[in-house]
């Protein structure tokens, strides 16, 4: 780990008796696709919350790019440059494709007086760019609530895309989508990474895909970060197996 | 796309003439027809928040009722005591001469819009932290307490009232005055609402409408856009309370400045009725509503409130996207709105960029 761009060091969060997150520390290399797996309610979108200002944590340190964010809200996070999707996918509904993507534009520097300019041509070029990237340009004028959940989910990655995060995080990218559809959305995550530079540090359930996207996996259970490492070593270790098929003993 | 530049120019023409005609047409309804411009702005403003954002405010007739209040006190102060003056009841004849009189109405149609609009954004600041039917009973709150303070402070005439400084000038001109003013103030509220939904506030506060937590995420500044669009509804508001306390005559804190049950539910019937989210849908609500309440009071006197309740009841369980609303879902390509794919290639010759087609129709 030479650059990481998200350290978390030492973080708990407890909801009432719950503890969700218990001492968990982990770091995102610059420029990786980092993998989060673990059974369910192991506290990966609980993690994730974190990051993003979504709550305070209890204890612990949640850096971004070297600078403490722990304290600081979703909205201010969000204009760091660290951006997350949802599980359950949130798109503007009733606006188009298009009026999605402008709205997602970075807001980074945007001063009180920006909300009363109009949208530049080439913005609108760039948003019809970038659905036609996620291969929505035949929808671009359709109410983003009218889309199928699937084109949704593309939808919402492409507004992620529009924002120029410098980091991403994907809350389980491929769940819901047709499987044939899967491979497409790697490819284009992969290209994503690749050809933006933008950090991705992904929770994903399927197996298959996290293996062949991710470069470095955490595995989580019980709120604790119980193994990391290249996807091929994670897989073997008996300590996740065991976690997702229970224990032999 | 049914509206044209052409036949858009033409309707704007049409009103234009009809607003100007009507005073001189009808001139013994002239007050109604001042009515019915304040109400236009009622909706518009209404809708700003309630419609393009979904926050639904109760309590929009504060800045009413405030900006009432700020002008009567204004257009007093410069001549007089304000303190005696109420304190007198209106049993003073206290003469305005007819450049005080005008020079304290402008003075006071500026501090009303200013006063509203920093309140507005010192309660959006409060108050836009709270979403939902919270937001909507905290805004009641607002409008209800403002009325009782209003009522129990005696500077300002307490439940008594203020009776207004008499306009200077011949019987008929002080409506046909007032009649313009309002004109005028519905038409600027519109062309200013106009603009803004053309930049890009409207996609940022229609997002914060359809996810805010989403708009949060995407690290949109929610809270400006919310305080921008509830201070520039108060602004209009304010100017629209001045305006209307002077053509009244008497400026009483229950019935005129903070009539919360009746032009404070009327707002947001109008908007409903028309269709929320749009430009001209609380317009047509304000028209079609404001003949309805006419035509009711005239001829089903004693039963105006059950016709008004039942075409609310209506309007809300059978044709909740409103007027415009409804023709907008059975005819979506009159208004550029998009329903099937399409299918072209790219790069063809310039697209027409258009960030809002639907809220311009």
């Amino acid at each position: 780990m030479s650059d990481p761009i998200i350290e978390v060091a030492g973080v708990t969060k407890a909801f009432g008796g719950v503890v969700a997150n218990r001492d968990v520390s982990l770091a995102v290399e610059r420029g990786s696709i980092t993998g989060l797996i673990g059974p369910n309610g192991s506290g990966k979108t609980t993690l994730f919350n974190s990051i993003v200002g979504q709550h305070p944590i209890d204890s612990g340190s949640i850096r971004f790019e070297g600078r403490e964010i722990s304290r600081m809200g979703v909205q201010k996070i969000a204009r760091l440059g660290m951006l997350r999707t949802f599980q359950q996918t949130r798109v503007f509904g009733k606006m188009d494709c298009v009026e999605n993507m402008l709205v997602s534009l970075p807001h980074r520097e945007s001063g009180w007086l920006e909300m009363f300019r109009p949208y530049p041509p080439e913005l609108v070029e760039k948003a019809e760019h970038l659905l036609e990237f996620v291969g929505l340009y035949s929808k671009r004028r359709l109410a983003a609530g009218s889309l199928s959940f699937g084109q949704q989910k593309l939808l919402e990655f492409a507004m992620a895309l529009m924002n120029e995060p410098k980091a991403l995080l994907l809350d389980e990218p491929t769940a819901g989508i047709n499987p044939t559809l899967i491979n497409g959305l790697i490819d284009r995550l992969k290209r994503a990474n690749r050809d933006y530079g933008i950090t991705l540090f992904v929770i994903e359930h399927n197996m298959r895909v996290v293996m062949n996207l991710a470069q470095h996996i955490y595995c989580m259970a019980f709120g604790k970060v119980l193994a990391s490492g290249a996807p091929a070593d994670v897989k073997d270790d008996p300590r996740v197996i065991d976690a997702y098929l229970g224990a032999a003993a | 796309m049914i509206f044209t530049r052409r036949r858009s120019a033409a309707l704007h023409v049409a009103i234009l003439a009809a607003g100007i005609a009507a005073p001189f047409v009808f001139p013994a309804h002239s007050v109604q027809f001042a009515v019915f411009w304040i109400m236009v702005l009622f909706a518009l403003t209404w809708d700003a928040m309630g419609g393009q954002m979904g926050y639904n405010s109760l309590g929009n007739i504060t800045f009413f009722g405030l900006g009432m209040y700020i002008c009567a006190i204004t257009q007093i102060g410069v001549v007089y005591n304000v303190g005696e003056y109420t304190a007198a009841n209106g049993a003073i004849n206290v003469h305005f001469t007819p450049v005080q009189y005008f020079q304290g109405l402008t003075l006071g149609l500026v501090l009303a819009a200013i006063g509203a609009t920093i309140v507005a954004a010192i309660l959006s600041w409060v108050l836009l932290g709270i979403r939902g039917p919270y937001y909507a009973i905290g805004t009641l709150g607002v409008a209800i307490a403002a009325a009782e303070l209003t009522s129990t402070w005696n500077w300002v005439g307490g439940g008594q009232g203020i009776a207004m400084p008499v306009f200077p000038g011949g019987p008929g001109m002080r409506e046909r005055f007032f009649y313009f003013a309002c004109f005028v103030a519905a038409i600027l509220c519109y062309l200013f609402f106009r603009w803004l939904y053309r930049t890009r506030f409207c996609l940022a506060v229609n997002a914060i409408r359809d996810d805010e937590d989403k708009a949060d995420a995407l690290g949109l500044h929610t809270t400006r856009y919310k305080t921008v669009a509830w201070s520039a509804a108060a602004f209009f508001l304010g100017i629209a309370g001045a305006l209307f306390g002077n053509m009244t005559g008497f400026v009483e804190p229950l019935e005129t400045a903070y009539p919360t049950l009746t032009f404070g539910i009327f707002m947001i019937a109008m908007t409903l009725l028309g269709g929320k989210g749009t430009l001209w849908g609380p317009i047509i609500g304000a028209t079609v509503f404001y003949a309805m309440r006419e035509i009711t009071w005239t001829y089903l006197l004693g039963w105006q409130y059950i016709a008004l309740g039942v075409l609310i009841i209506v309007n809300v369980v059978f044709f909740q996207q409103g007027i415009l609303g409804w023709v907008k879902s059975k005819r979506p390509e009159w208004f550029g709105v998009k329903v099937e794919e399409e299918e072209k290639p790219r790069r063809e010759a310039a697209r027409p960029v258009t960030t809002r087609k639907a809220a311009n129709a």
